[in-house]
């Protein structure tokens, strides 16, 4: 596949250690190089199988109750992958079959309620979701909280936090969700938290996200940190979402290069 | 009135707001409004009504009230009664059959385009075709200028969009150099900021200035800040080319982006004052994309393609360089497939280009939509086909910031390929002086070119 006769590389490519961009990719007469077409077909499949084969709950169930984690699986209004993209209105809704199982669970009151939803990414909540809470509920613990069994949702969105938070009459609602996916992040998982969540009323301004959590992108160690620090900040002030600035410090940013580029450098 | 008998069963569509809507085709963010047609039925027998519907219709039944909408105000105030003079005793239906006769020619289209209103172009289109649909926006020409001449005929411009998910100076330079040595950013140079705050926007800013300057390059820079950010930038003597907003087609939708008429003519005003341009002074950049309103709860009722078209007054009020419709941007709660939004695409540059904009579009799409690759080739042949004004140039066709797929720098080539289309003049000549492009407008270095100072300009690994 790199055939010099057919393929005009790009003498540039040690720009790459600036930009994860598809920078230097070459060309075959003016069009992309095969393996450079290939590399972006595997990336899209990635994706794409990211949204759209579903998460194994079962599977899930089964490996947090090996951690001690006790489950509950609920679903949303959305029944099936095709509704669950093109309404987002019902994602963010309990079955009624939900609601139900909810009730018989929630006998006595809690301080925080943690959801898993699948959201866009499957992948994202198989690889991230049980090494996160492993991390998590010990922490929540340590703070005295009472917090009922996690809640797995299938084809939730975010808000379907907020029902599950109010059943529990929780303060605290912390939703683990697989976040769209970008060709070089497909398992990315998001962290929206909210303080005293209102089904049907709080909005996005009323959370604080932790974004962009996978191998490649923010730790599981710094988003705990972020996680925590919010949480506490929220107990004291009362709220949460944008007058709940997160103050934690992100090293990556505190070692950016000197702000300069090589277009403009002196000669 | 909007009432038909088809096939056994009555309809009454009773207001042209809701006529307008089911007689869309069939679009998943209609569905989620709930204003769509119940089945493929009612949808022909609206359009079959719509088609009946006289266009001057469109100056007497508002679809959103006149006292409440500043949209709706600026459609009605700035109408020119005697460039709708010819069409005027048209319906819908038969404005289609006028729009596509070989009588109407660029020079009619453009004598008409001030006459048209948003709802109307929305209202022919829905009862066209894909092939209507380019047949006719071919026939528009729409020309602006700022240091380049932008919509010549058989010329297609690219915005050059290097954006870094950390707006990092080095990663946003090795993307420009990438774009600028295949052939791309006549359009505009044009960074999303990772960051929408002063500091950072007047930084890459003048980044991009001196890009621009020290390579003599004929072309804008724009940072894709809103529209008050770039207005503090330009008070305190930042290298403002082109003003960006994202803009939409209700007074609350536009609310929610923070943005109204006022302030979009004062920061137009601003950026004339810096008389920046040199052979133009079209000095604004907007974006638009189907879905917008809904997904800031301020549709008002309307389709959300007739929504689209109403953004594209306000646009027309700024005599902009470039307009962009982000079409598979927003999702497929909005787009749900490729066959959605090839033809939203191609629905918004007819409308625009019918209205006097110089139309561009981000053939792209997000990976939960139900589309790939392929869709995007049918797209953006499509759209070059229909005379379309400008394509994004992406590194690989991953936004490496914005998690989305648009098109590549590769992708330009491919199409001005195929149909002979050519870069803006000015970036045309620097480009082949430069030995970017040959005669042919063919890539033709082996190396870097001199401009550039040839491979000493790279950096030594690790140095960053």
């Amino acid at each position: 596949m790199s055939d010099p006769l057919q393929i005009t590389p790009d003498p540039w490519q040690s720009l790459n250690q600036f930009t994860a961009a598809r920078i230097a990719l070459g060309r075959a007469g003016m069009s992309l190089p095969t393996q450079a077409c290939l590399d972006f077909q595997l990336a899209h499949a990635l994706a794409r199988d990211a949204v759209n084969i579903p998460l194994d709950f079962t599977e899930l169930a089964g490996r947090l109750a090996a951690n001690g984690i006790d489950s509950l699986t609920l679903q949303s209004q959305a029944e099936n992958q095709r509704l669950y993209l093109q309404r987002p209105d019902l994602g963010r809704l309990l079955s009624p079959s939900s609601q139900k199982c909810l009730k018989n669970h929630a006998l006595s009151p809690a301080d925080a309620v943690v959801v898993v939803a699948d959201g866009l990414s499957s992948t994202a909540i198989a690889h991230h979701a049980g090494p996160f809470l492993n991390l998590l509920l010990p922490e929540l613990q340590n703070n005295n909280y009472q917090i009922p069994p996690v809640c797995l949702v299938k084809h939730g969105r975010v808000a379907v936090g907020d029902a599950i938070a109010e059943a529990f009459t929780a303060r605290l609602c912390i939703v683990l969700i697989g976040e769209r996916p970008g060709l070089s992040s497909p398992d990315s998982m998001g962290i929206y938290f909210t303080y005293q969540a209102k089904s049907g009323l709080s909005t996005d301004a009323d959370r604080n996200c932790i974004s962009n959590i996978h191998h490649n992108g923010l730790s599981y160690a710094q988003a705990l940190k972020k996680l925590l620090f919010l949480i506490a900040e929220a107990e004291k002030l009362e709220l949460s979402g944008v007058n709940l600035k997160d103050e934690t410090t992100e090293t990556e940013l505190e070692n950016l290069p000197p702000l300069r580029n090589f277009l403009l450098a002196h000669r | 009135m909007y009432k038909t008998q088809l096939a056994g069963v009555a309809y009454d569509f009773r207001s042209l707001r809701n006529l307008m809507a089911k007689a869309s085709p069939a679009r998943s963010g209609d569905y989620l409004a709930g204003v769509a047609a119940a089945n493929n039925l009612e949808r022909v027998a609206a359009q079959w009504v719509l088609a009946d519907v006289p266009l001057k219709q469109f100056l007497t039944e508002a679809l959103v009230p006149y006292e409440s909408d500043e949209v709706t105000r600026l459609i009605i105030d700035s109408h020119d009664r005697q460039a709708f003079a010819p069409v005027s005793h048209l319906t819908v239906g038969d404005f289609r059959n006028w729009l596509l006769s070989d009588q109407t020619n660029t020079e009619t289209l453009a004598a008409i385009a001030a006459g048209l209103t948003p709802e109307m172009v929305a209202a022919v289109s829905k009862i066209m075709r894909v092939q209507d649909l380019i047949l006719v926006a071919k026939k528009c020409h729409v020309v602006t200028r700022f240091r380049g001449t932008i919509g010549l005929a058989d010329r297609l411009s690219t915005r050059l969009q290097p954006n870094h998910p950390t707006d990092h100076p080095a990663g946003i330079a090795a993307s420009i150099l990438d774009g600028l040595l295949y052939g791309c950013g006549d359009a505009v140079i044009g960074i999303n900021p990772a960051t929408d705050n002063l500091e950072a926007t007047t930084r890459l800013l003048h980044l991009l200035n001196d890009v621009i300057e020290r390579y003599q390059i004929p072309t804008q820079a724009c940072v894709l800040a809103h529209v008050t950010t770039t207005m503090k930038a330009m008070e305190q003597g930042a290298p403002v080319d082109l003003v960006f907003q994202s803009i939409a087609g209700t007074q609350k939708a536009n609310d929610s982006f923070g943005v109204n008429l006022a302030m979009l003519q004062e920061a137009q005003a601003m950026a004339l004052n810096l008389n920046r341009g040199t052979v133009g002074d079209n000095c604004m950049y907007f974006e638009t994309g189907q879905g917008s309103a809904l997904s800031a709860n301020a549709h008002e009722g309307l389709d959300q393609q007739t929504c689209e078209a109403r953004a594209y007054a306000v646009a027309r009020q700024f005599k902009p360089l470039l307009v962009n419709t982000v079409v598979g941007f927003i999702g497929p709660e909005y787009l749900y497939d490729g066959k959605q939004i090839i033809r939203a695409g191609l629905e918004d540059h007819f409308c625009g280009k019918l209205l006097g904009l110089p139309m561009g579009c981000d053939v792209c799409y997000t990976n939960h939509a139900e589309a790939d690759q392929d869709d995007m080739d049918i797209l953006l042949t499509q759209f070059a086909v229909a005379g379309g004004t400008f394509i994004m140039g992406v590194p690989g066709a991953d936004d490496v910031m914005l998690n989305y797929q648009s098109t590549s720098f590769h992708d330009a080539l491919y199409v001005r390929q195929v149909l002979g289309l050519r870069p803006a003049p000015e970036f045309e000549q620097w480009l082949q002086q430069h030995q970017i492009f040959n005669a042919d407008n063919q890539l033709m270095r082996q190396g870097i070119p001199a401009l550039f100072g040839g491979t000493g300009i790279l950096p030594a690994n690790g140095s960053k």
